[in-house]
């Protein structure tokens, strides 16, 4: 009977990983419906950004006040987490703070202590992103886009970081024979007293839920991200290690339309001729994207990885003059599909059929697409190298180059430049005019 | 119009078995709208003061496609450059400037992918390497007194992280240059960009040139100094619309340059 504890423990825990491990493969296969894209180059460009952006935070504090909180958590995550490896060594061979058998005293309360300062600081932080959220209502917050479940998303990722670092400090203030040792219990000595009515037991009592339900908690919390925005923890890292290194400006040109212009601009080629035997299966590319997998994996892992800060709408020249586009709701919009499209091949045996619904108009509207000017200003604001921009542009090419379906006035000004090589019904030949007048 | 400009073709050069150093690419705004004529014919000047070889394709130079990309016709704008490039390269041409950013970052980084590699400078850059040259002289400025703010192209800024060679050119102005509160990387966009140029914004509660002229105002300028033909527009029509065009005037940087030397 001793031993029901630690079997206890272990089965939470493989539940716990478990479940999140099949979820991450789902995520994977979801990722790979979009097109293939080769991102090989420049590997230490790659690395020094993902150390740069997603590990050093630099663009975070491109805004100093959410950035400065944003870090305090950050940092807090990582390293409260390491005090998730003693727990995870106690509840599987029941000892009890086995980091005090193994380091000097003076150490552990040193790590206990940091944990602790740390822990207060990031209640703190959360404490003011919620007041940010839900009582001064910042404006990127408040969208349209921003109701009903991304609101209560972003409202209980705060609420568990706020239990669990309640939980731990009430665990180390519970803990009597951590606070007689009196090193590392820099905050919980003050929450200690809160206590001191309770008998031995019940003290005992208090401490073992609050350990119970920090490390279940955390499983939880662990779970919940596949559902969340909060994917970003982990996402943020292969988004900047993928993100763009071209300059803003250079779009992809389209390997598939080269072709076919190559081929008329050869006078050799013979328009009638017979496909050869290996290209007379491939079915026609389709031009740009209409649904989620028209997308590259990269657009995909871009979704998945938006925590919807909203940094690019709020940056953004269409949105901020009153225009139905946000590139966070581009974002979000591809991810809502994305899984759309996967619980669609869940319950389909592993292919997806047809729901009669797409990316485009049933999430993300003809009015948002051509409302952008392209200016680049939403992935210059992104924390995360996110590109919302290179979705758009692919929806573009799809009602262009599929459906002929861009504005009249636009559609004018191309057949200008078809006819006479300039946006404006000038002749060719008089490009130079200029000169004498 | 006090001289005649110089303003060789490359068909011309090369009939007379020259070469130019670099090759002015005048960009379709720059051939064909009014305003930004002007931008042009300033550029030509500063060309002609500074004595550089240079040409211009004329009649053979067509649209870079870079609009009909924007707009999402792939295919166009593959036609275009393909067409661009077979002239280009059947001239040699090496190194290319032209006043227009979109036709700028198209040329240098969309064209090589399709057998267009080519040094492409902004204007901007290339006044600038005039003047560490000393090809350029900047004499006493008439701008001296002027409060200037500076506008930055989204192509030439956020899009090639050029954000320095037009305020170095304007710097030599010696007038008082002011930063708007969305400036280089954050600046605003003039909203002509993404091929809006061309057709009615999308319904909103203002037009995206009005919210930047507005900060362009904000820093009380005499004159906005911008880069790029469509924003010329933009901003002139913001200004425009804030019935300021008798107090505020919007000019290129060529513009600044060759009117304060009293070209």
């Amino acid at each position: 009977m001793n031993y029901l504890p630690n079997i206890l423990f272990a089965i939470i825990l493989i539940a716990g990983i478990g479940y999140f491990a099949r979820n991450v493969k789902k995520l994977f296969r979801n990722i790979k419906l979009g097109k293939d894209k080769d991102i090989n180059d420049n590997k230490s460009q790659r690395w020094k950004n993902m150390a740069m952006i997603a590990l050093g935070q630099s663009k975070m504090v491109k805004r100093p006040v959410s950035g400065f909180f944003h870090i305090i958590v950050y940092v807090g995550f990582v390293i409260i987490n390491i005090e998730v490896l003693e727990i995870i060594i106690d509840g599987l061979f029941g000892t009890h703070r086995i980091g005090l058998s193994i380091l000097p005293e003076s150490l552990y309360g040193f790590l206990i202590g940091t944990f602790e300062v740390l822990a207060a600081l990031v209640f703190i932080a959360v404490i003011i992103f919620w007041i940010r959220r839900n009582v001064i209502k910042l404006k990127r917050f408040m969208s349209s886009e921003m109701s009903g479940w991304p609101k209560n998303d972003g409202n209980i990722i705060l609420y568990f970081e706020m239990v669990l670092m309640t939980l731990f400090l009430v665990m180390n203030a519970t803990d009597t024979s951590f606070q007689a040792l009196d090193s590392g219990n820099i905050i919980s000595q003050y929450i200690a007293p809160l206590f001191s009515g309770l008998s031995e037991n019940s003290l005992h009592l208090v401490e073992r839920s609050s350990w119970w339900l920090h490390i279940v908690g955390i499983l939880i919390f662990l779970n919940y991200l596949y559902y969340s925005k909060h994917l970003h923890i982990l996402l943020a890292f292969p988004n900047t290690y993928y993100g763009k290194l071209t300059p803003k400006g250079q779009f992809p040109n389209n390997d598939a339309v080269t072709k076919e212009v190559k081929l008329m601009m050869d006078p050799d080629a013979d328009p009638y001729a017979v496909p050869a035997e290996d290209e007379a299966d491939v079915p026609p590319a389709k031009f740009g994207a209409s649904d989620v997998q028209d997308l590259s994996w990269l657009n995909l892992l871009n979704a998945y990885s938006c925590t919807e800060c909203g940094r690019c709408t709020s940056e953004c020249p269409a949105n901020l003059t009153g225009k139905k586009l946000s590139p966070r709701k581009i974002m979000m919009d591809t991810r809502d599909r994305l899984e759309e499209v996967g619980k669609n091949i869940d319950a389909n045996n592993g292919v997806f059929v047809d729901d009669g619904k797409q990316l485009l108009n049933d999430y993300i509207t003809t009015e948002e697409l051509w409302a952008c000017t392209s200016c680049n200003a939403c992935v210059e604001a992104c924390p995360i190298s996110i590109d919302p921009l290179n979705i758009i542009m692919e929806m573009r090419n799809y009602l262009v180059m599929e459906q002929s379906a861009a504005p009249m006035e636009l559609n004018n000004m191309m057949t200008n430049i078809e006819n006479n090589g300039a946006p404006w019904p000038y002749n060719q030949m008089d490009r130079l005019n200029w000169k004498d007048e | 119009m006090s001289e005649q400009l110089i303003v060789p073709t490359m068909a011309e050069l090369i009939a007379e078995g020259k070469t130019p150093d670099i090759l002015f690419w005048v960009g379709s705004a720059g051939s064909y709208d009014d305003r930004a004529k002007k931008i042009t014919k300033a550029f030509v000047k500063i060309l002609n003061k500074a004595k550089v070889n240079f040409a211009v394709l004329g009649t053979e130079e067509s649209a870079t496609g870079d609009l009909a990309k924007r707009a999402g016709n792939e295919f166009l704008f593959q036609m275009q450059a393909v067409m661009n490039i077979e002239v280009l390269n059947a001239y040699n041409v090496k190194r290319i400037v032209t006043c227009d950013p979109h036709s700028f970052n198209c040329i240098k980084n969309e064209y090589p992918g399709l057998g267009g590699t080519y040094e492409v400078l902004h204007h901007t850059q290339f006044i600038k390497e005039l003047i560490t040259t000393n090809k350029l002289k900047i004499n006493e400025s008439s701008f001296k007194d002027k409060r200037i703010t500076f506008h930055d192209p989204c192509y030439l800024g956020r899009a090639n992280s050029e954000y320095n060679a037009p305020r170095d050119v304007l710097k030599t102005l010696n007038a008082t240059l002011l930063e708007m509160k969305r400036n280089k990387a954050t600046a605003l966009c003039c909203g002509a960009g993404g091929a809006q140029m061309f057709k009615e914004p999308e319904k909103g509660d203002k037009d995206i040139n009005e919210l930047r002229t507005e900060d362009a105002l904000e820093t009380k300028p005499d004159i906005i100094a911008t880069g790029c033909p469509y924003c010329m527009t933009m901003m002139s029509d913001g200004v425009k619309v804030k019935e300021k065009e008798n107090e505020i005037k919007v000019m290129d940087v060529a513009e600044l340059i060759a009117s304060s030397q009293n070209l």
